[in-house]
């Protein structure tokens, strides 16, 4: 074994092991404690309240019928845009990701003022009509699976895109030359290549369902969900509660995550590396189909970005001059000016961007250091870690990624909450590093994975040739290596900057007065029916995100 | 005294054994190559050579010192990949440069190092070219440009001609041998082109599932191969399987066909060949066998049907079934000869080979 590597490995377990080991089994084994000594009592108590097994059973429906919703309009969505082609097509294709990058509290306010009772949509229709009362209330089981449709729809528009240009052309030819019918080919060439695709967006579906929080703590209404109730009963103190219920959640969604690797592995395409005939979209040609279909892009187009429209649109209102009125009345740049003029303001600012800079750069460092070890570079050699090895390491580090961020903030603050063995009498709950550490351990996995792709990318032949031609481990790392794989590592690290910028599901569970992120920020306007500054807020995030998607677009090219 | 020299190299992955005890030496300006089937182990030999795999057992020593544990960028070895592995983030003149880069050569050296190895594959004013604005070919010589910037006591090849069409193909094969003549460098060249093998190499070892079958002389390994690997691989050849009756002398073999029974002459040069009453395999190359529509008596003739004539412009092919031994012939002009008609078919013992039991 090289020391170096030694050293790599070391770290690795180090971190996994305060991160992510250590504070998971701090709340299972907090879940099956009371009074120090050993009972289910915690189980069987909170099994049998009502309200526990409604927000299971509220959980999983919410999540199953936001599945079958999002799969509903992503998969013929991604069908019509990738297979076909008509004007509008690049408008909607363009944006159709776009509520993936919306931060969810953001996304939810925005929806309030748009969807709610007293947002733009309902008033344009009670003046409309002149009714007397909204006509509806933006709450509830249709709120929810609004919204979550129109937010985790992209997972399976993305994926089933991606799954379609994947396939190859030629084997549908062929199966056509052969004599099968369209039908026939569809179900048995197309659909089977495609069904790892479809699982695959199911599973991330149904594990942000679960992570759901924004959203029924804002328009839930009496819909119970886990991680509602975690955040409610920590909020009362009733933390045995907010413990075993974090446990269940824990449980499903890594259960989740368990089928979601299974299928990732399998997905391989026998014809993905050869050569196939070049895949040429559909162009539709006739009148009524054509009109229809750039109907449809358009109309998507308007649904995607409305929300976003609305929140800028509220951003410029000036406060208590949109009451009653379809529009605010009266439109203003002082949201904006007390954003960059208050000192409170200002320190949001600094918080949210130092601790998500923290957290960025320390999870970019991380990433190096792993993927050197999940990454047999040298094909001669024997890998550094065995299969098993790889494996172990790779699920710890996506365990993060697949925990609800409720689960995360609740085992850290759990396990770091009082003086322990691990930290001495450092407790990091209450401190301004709480945050910066949650958002590491939420987002690194993103990171690892966009650099471990990078790196997968990179023939061996390469390093074997710089060595042959004389460059040592180092040269070979920095002149061959790193050109090749830093735009892929920034890009990921600045999709971790930006999400963590956004925050609020973690945040509002353990923040201190001293790290008062952006995300809590908008949560207190919006509290104090300050509309036009949580706008201004959500708009200056969207700003940021859209320009570092677009730096990450650009870096994603270079390679 | 040997160059490269490997002794008794294995190497396994897993279960399979990839290198099985390969032994072998490469003299000061040889253009030696190794030959073989996709999968035979020529290339994890290859890759020992250069550093980028280690042996499992066995040693390799070059100018008589022990270079095993070496790691690559201690050889000096230039290696040219098969897919050229050519940085993509760098230009042709970086590519070519890099190695003196690794080298810490300054930058006068480095420029006419470069400047004179581009020339030496003939593409002088290539250096700011991005690599992906290259054709295949170009490629290829940016990667020989690249190996020989290093003066490397030893080239090794790893197919490098393989990605390109049969026309460039035969053209870059003849410039590759006349640079390396030319700079009088010693060279190990992998491919599992028989006739690319031919028309460059000094020397050739062919290996087969992991072993070395046999080496020489081109000439040499077509002429008179080995065993039935050997045989079987380079290019067509008719195997007979027969038994050596106990009637021959040391001399004048005399066979009786499994197949048909015919009864053949071999001469036998090495006795211990051909046990008697064992069942061995003769092998004939088909441009060996004559056929001809009259009835011949000459040493080895045999009667027969002509099953096929398979026209390929040259020559034509002709498969003859001679009382269920069945035989194919190269012949130039297939006259007289008629698909269903009686031939004879006439085998020289000259050109019966007894073949090794592999």
């Amino acid at each position: 074994m090289k020391p170096d590597r030694l050293l790599l490995l070391a770290v690795a377990i180090v971190v996994l092991f305060y991160g992510v080991v250590y504070p998971n089994a701090a709340v299972v084994i907090a879940s099956f404690q009371r009074a120090g000594s050993w009972t289910l009592a915690n189980y069987t108590e909170i099994l049998s309240q009502q309200v526990v097994i409604e927000a299971i059973a509220g959980s999983l429906g919410l999540s199953i019928a936001t599945v079958a919703l999002c799969a509903l309009v992503g998969v013929p969505l991604a069908f019509l845009f990738e297979r076909f082609t008509f004007p509008g097509r690049r408008l909607f294709a363009a944006i159709a990701a776009l509520p993936l990058v919306l931060p969810p509290l953001v996304g939810a306010v925005a929806f309030i003022f748009l969807f709610g009772e007293t947002g733009i949509l309902a008033h344009s229709i009670q003046n409309l009509l002149g009714l007397q009362n909204a006509p509806w209330r933006l709450a509830g089981w249709p709120a929810l699976l609004l919204f979550h449709t129109y937010t985790m729809y992209p997972f399976f528009y993305v994926l089933t895109g991606a799954g379609l240009r994947r396939i190859d052309a030629s084997l549908a030819e062929a199966a056509r030359s052969l004599g099968g019918s369209r039908t026939f080919v569809f179900t048995r060439v197309l659909v089977p290549q495609l069904t790892p695709s479809l699982i695959a967006a199911a599973l991330l579906t149904f594990m942000t369902s679960m992570a759901s929080f924004s959203a029924p703590l804002l328009f839930g209404g009496n819909v119970r969900v886990l991680t509602l109730e975690i955040f409610t009963a920590r909020q009362r103190g009733d933390v045995m509660v907010a413990v075993t219920q974090t446990v269940v959640l824990a449980v499903i969604s890594l259960a989740a995550l368990v089928v979601f690797q299974r299928y990732e592995g399998t997905r391989k395409f026998a014809a993905a590396t050869m050569k196939g005939a070049p895949r040429r979209r559909v162009t539709i040609a006739t009148g009524k189909a054509r009109l229809l279909a750039a109907i449809a892009a358009v109309v998507f187009a308007i649904i995607l970005v409305s929300p976003v429209a609305t929140l800028i649109l509220v951003s410029f209102a000036r406060e208590g001059s949109w009451t009653t009125q379809t529009l605010p009345s009266a439109y203003t740049l002082a949201n904006y000016q007390r954003l960059f003029g208050d000192p409170f303001a200002a320190e949001v600012f600094y918080n949210s961007f130092s601790m998500s800079a923290i957290a960025a750069a320390a999870a970019l460092l991380w990433s190096f250091c792993v993927v050197t070890l999940l990454v047999g570079r040298d094909r001669g050699k024997p890998a550094f870690l065995g299969r098993s090895g790889r494996r172990l390491l790779s699920l710890l580090i996506l365990i993060p990624w697949a925990l609800p961020g409720t689960v995360v903030a609740v085992s850290v603050a759990e396990a770091y909450g009082q003086p322990s063995l691990l930290l001495g009498s450092f407790v990091l709950v209450g401190t301004f590093w709480i945050l910066p550490v949650v958002y590491f351990l939420r987002f690194m996995p993103l990171v690892v994975r966009a650099l471990q792709a990078s790196m997968e990318q990179v023939d061996p032949a390469l390093a074997e040739a710089a060595g042959s031609l004389g460059a040592r481990a180092w040269q070979r790392f920095a002149r061959v290596t790193l050109p090749l794989v830093w735009p892929g590592a920034v890009a990921g690290t600045l999709l971790a900057f930006v999400i963590a910028l956004g925050e609020y599901v973690a945040s509002v569970l353990v923040f201190v007065p001293a790290n008062r992120p952006i995300s809590i920020a908008i949560a207190s306007e919006l509290r104090d029916f300050n509309l036009g500054a949580a706008a201004a807020y959500g708009v200056v995030l969207v700003v940021i995100i859209s320009i570092s998607m677009v730096i990450a677009g650009r870096l994603e090219k270079l390679r | 005294m040997a160059l490269l020299s490997l002794q008794n190299i294995s190497r396994n992955f897993g279960p399979t054994r990839a290198v099985a005890d390969v032994s072998l030496d490469v003299a000061q300006g040889e253009f030696f190559g190794l030959l073989g089937p996709s999968g035979c182990g020529k290339t994890t030999t290859l890759r020992m050579i250069a550093g980028l795999e280690k042996p499992d057992s066995g040693s390799i020593r070059f100018q008589d010192a022990d270079i095993t544990n070496l790691p690559p960028e201690r050889r000096g070895f230039g290696m040219v990949f098969q897919n050229y592995a050519l940085f993509p983030h760098l230009n042709v003149f970086e590519n070519v440069a890099f190695g003196l880069r690794a080298r810490h050569a300054s930058k006068a050296e480095m420029n006419e190092r470069v400047r004179s190895a581009l020339e030496l594959v003939q593409l002088p004013g290539y250096e700011k070219r991005a690599i992906d604005e290259l054709s295949g070919g170009q490629q290829q010589r940016v990667a020989i440009a690249r190996v020989i910037a290093i003066e490397p006591v030893l080239l090794l090849f790893d197919e490098p001609l393989s990605n390109l069409d049969v026309s460039l193909r035969e053209e870059t094969r003849g410039e590759l041998r006349e640079l390396v003549t030319r700079l009088g460098l010693t060279a190990v060249y992998v491919t599992h082109d028989q006739e690319e093998a031919f028309a460059l190499c000094d020397r050739i070892s062919v290996m087969v599932g992991g072993k070395l079958m046999q080496t020489g002389k081109p000439r040499e390994l077509y002429d008179e191969p080995s065993d039935i690997a050997v045989a079987r691989f380079l290019g067509r050849n008719n195997l007979i399987r027969a038994m050596r009756l106990s009637s021959s002398k040391t001399s004048d073999g005399e066979f009786k066909t499994l197949d048909g029974e015919h009864t053949l002459h071999v001469p036998v040069t090495r006795d211990d060949l051909a046990p008697l009453n064992k069942p061995v395999v003769l092998a004939i190359r088909p441009e060996h066998v004559q056929v001809s529509s009259n009835n011949q008596s000459a040493p080895n003739s045999l009667r027969g049907t002509v099953r096929e004539i398979v026209f390929a412009g040259a020559t034509s092919l002709v498969r003859v079934d001679a009382g269920g031994l069945l035989l194919e012939a190269l012949v130039l002009q297939p006259d007289g000869l008629r698909v269903d008609e009686k031939c004879t078919v006439i085998l020289r013992p000259d050109k019966l080979r007894l073949l090794k039991q592999g």
